[in-house]
């Protein structure tokens, strides 16, 4: 086993027992910092696997925006501090077989594709990785078009957001 | 003659052939000369502050016609090493009903957070952390951190001050961080890579005077980011006594401290690297040490520029504050960002390759998109309604003016 070997296994045990906490942490802030231990041991796993730009925007977006976001939601509601209530219902007997059930089946597919036994090779030092990836994003044979409606669907969430959250009382008004 | 020349790296070497002729395998050897490379620069930046601190009150002073620090030393130079000996010995009070872990932890974030831009500063041609090939993406994500460390100390705290000053600070920081990033790409657009060390090596011309609209609306997000008057609202200690930090007593407040002052700094060290050319000068490249002197001096104009700048205006008002950005600043950065890309493409594709032919063409449209801006500013300001502060009958506290009357 290489050291990278013994460094991902630790980084994998811990992302899976934050991701455990998050579900289980008894005050909802504390969930929602146990999610951003968890959103750190992503962007480790991504800086392990040499892909420096996306354990970079891992961290900016996931962390540095949403992360944030969600800790922002959190503080707007009410009896934030105070621990009220159980944290399981009763069905969470089904809710856990049918997460055990999905993974299963999504170990069951990825097992059978081949890139999965692929062994990982380091890259060549100096590899422009960022550029690469911008020029598949605007090449129209690649990922122009996929690239392209992510920003329509992007453009339509903000005017949305912007039509529910305008006060109309005010714009009447003027 | 080399240790002269370049004595960071000619040390680095001789640590390398020290620990090599131990008999360590190459791995540790890597790994121990990056711990210790890495601990000197954050021990020294951190020293670095003392001396900021007193350089900040014997500037602030001076502007507002006092002496600032002069009993301890020449100058009052020792003055910060009293005031962190004091800080050091001062009582931990933690305050009944705070969340332990986000109250301990927020400190931590708000001092590494502006530490780790560290690493990715070229400081000289060969005096760098480590050459990131994402390295403006990395110090916007570590940014990122440091809101983080806010918001946890803010409600951490169990104060509704410390609250009010972390959604003041959220508010304002993502509001900024918005323009500052469109205009970080100009940059970026112009030399062809995200890495610092890249973006340093590009600028034949340093690209504040290729775009110098890009860089003012960085420089004022920037300032907005560190939270410098005018937009020192977080800490307004007249409105909201000190914001997020008023729970913290001894050095958990001394970390919010140097936080701050290493943050402006830092900022200062950005915009010296992304718009003023970094190491860039005559002689540079030859004699590393040389460069280091060049970037300490343009890092130190822009660090008096946000000094200057911070002692002598009024902070905003809120809703200013966050109209500002929105309504202006982001607006202009992108038609800026936008109209850049478009000419610059038509210009390369034209067959225009030299920066000396495309750079008149920039500054007219910097010029031109700098004038909309002033524009849209001055017809806001005689569009809006001015409230009207004095007027009719208000009411006072006096006793007959209480609607419960004492009997």
């Amino acid at each position: 086993m290489t050291s990278l070997q013994i460094v991902f296994l630790i980084i994998a045990a811990v992302t899976l027992a934050s991701a455990v906490m998050v579900v289980t942490a008894r005050r909802l802030m504390h969930a929602a910092l146990w999610l951003i231990l968890t959103l750190l041991g992503v962007a480790a796993v991504f800086a392990t696997l040499q892909a420096n730009f996306f354990a970079v925007v891992q961290v900016l977006v996931y962390i540095g925006a949403i992360a944030i976001l969600i800790i922002f939601a959190i503080m707007m509601t009410r009896e934030v501090m105070s621990v009220t209530g159980p944290r399981l219902n009763r069905g969470w007997g089904w809710a856990a077989a049918a997460a055990a059930g999905g993974l299963a089946g999504l170990v069951a597919v990825l097992s059978t594709w081949q890139g999965f036994q692929t062994v990982l090779e380091p890259l060549p030092s100096g590899s422009v990785g960022v550029g690469a990836l911008g020029e598949a994003f605007l090449d129209p044979n690649r990922f122009a078009v996929p690239f392209e409606v992510a920003s329509v669907l992007l453009v339509a969430a903000m005017v949305g957001a912007i039509y529910i959250a305008v006060d109309r009382k005010v714009v009447e008004e003027q | 003659m080399d240790f002269l020349k370049d004595p960071v790296t000619f040390l680095a070497n001789q640590l390398v052939l020290w620990l090599t002729g131990l008999g360590l395998p190459e791995g540790v050897v890597r790994f121990l000369s990056f711990s210790i490379g890495a601990a000197i620069l954050a021990t020294s930046s951190l020293l670095f502050v003392i001396f900021l601190i007193w350089f900040e009150r014997k500037l602030i002073g001076r502007v507002q016609d006092r002496l600032g620090p002069n009993r301890l030393g020449p100058f009052g130079l020792f003055q910060p090493f009293a005031d962190m000996l004091k800080i050091f010995t001062k009582e931990y009070v933690t305050p009944s009903g705070v969340d332990p872990v986000p109250y301990n932890l927020a400190p931590v974030l708000a001092v590494s957070s502006v530490m780790a831009i560290w690493a990715v500063i070229p400081f000289a041609n060969t005096i760098y952390g480590v050459d990131l090939d994402v390295g403006v993406v990395f110090v916007l994500a570590v940014g990122g951190l440091a809101q983080l460390g806010i918001i946890l100390a803010g409600w951490g705290s169990n104060n509704k001050y410390a609250l009010l000053g972390g959604f003041r600070a959220l508010a304002q920081l993502l509001s900024y961080e918005i323009p500052m990033v469109i205009t970080l790409l100009i940059p970026v657009m112009l030399a062809g890579t995200l890495s610092l060390t890249g973006m340093v090596t590009a600028q034949d011309v340093p690209f504040v005077a290729v775009a110098p609209l890009a860089a003012l609306i960085f420089f004022i997000a920037n300032l907005a980011e560190v939270s410098r008057a005018p937009f020192d609202l977080p800490e307004a200690d007249s409105e909201i006594v000190a914001g997020f930090n008023i729970e913290y007593s001894g050095l958990k407040f001394g970390f919010f401290y140097v936080a701050e002052f290493l943050h402006g700094f830092t900022s200062a060290l950005l915009f010296a690297t992304v718009f003023l050319g970094g190491w860039r000068g005559p002689l540079a490249e030859e004699i590393p040490i040389l460069g280091f002197i060049y970037f300490a001096i343009k890092t130190s104009l822009v660090y008096l520029t946000i000094l200057l700048v911070d002692a002598t205006v009024p902070r905003f008002r809120i809703d200013q504050l966050l109209n500002f950005s929105w309504k202006l600043l982001t607006p202009l950065a992108l038609a800026l960002l936008v109209a850049m890309a478009l000419v610059d493409r038509a210009m390369v594709g034209m067959g225009v390759e030299s920066i000396w032919i495309r750079l008149p063409v920039f500054l007219a449209l910097n010029a031109g998109l700098f004038a909309a801006g002033a524009y849209f500013l001055d017809r806001a300001r005689r569009r809006a309604p001015r409230p009207v502060v004095s007027g009719g009958p208000r009411p006072v506290a006096r006793p007959e003016n209480f609607t419960m009357q004492p009997k």
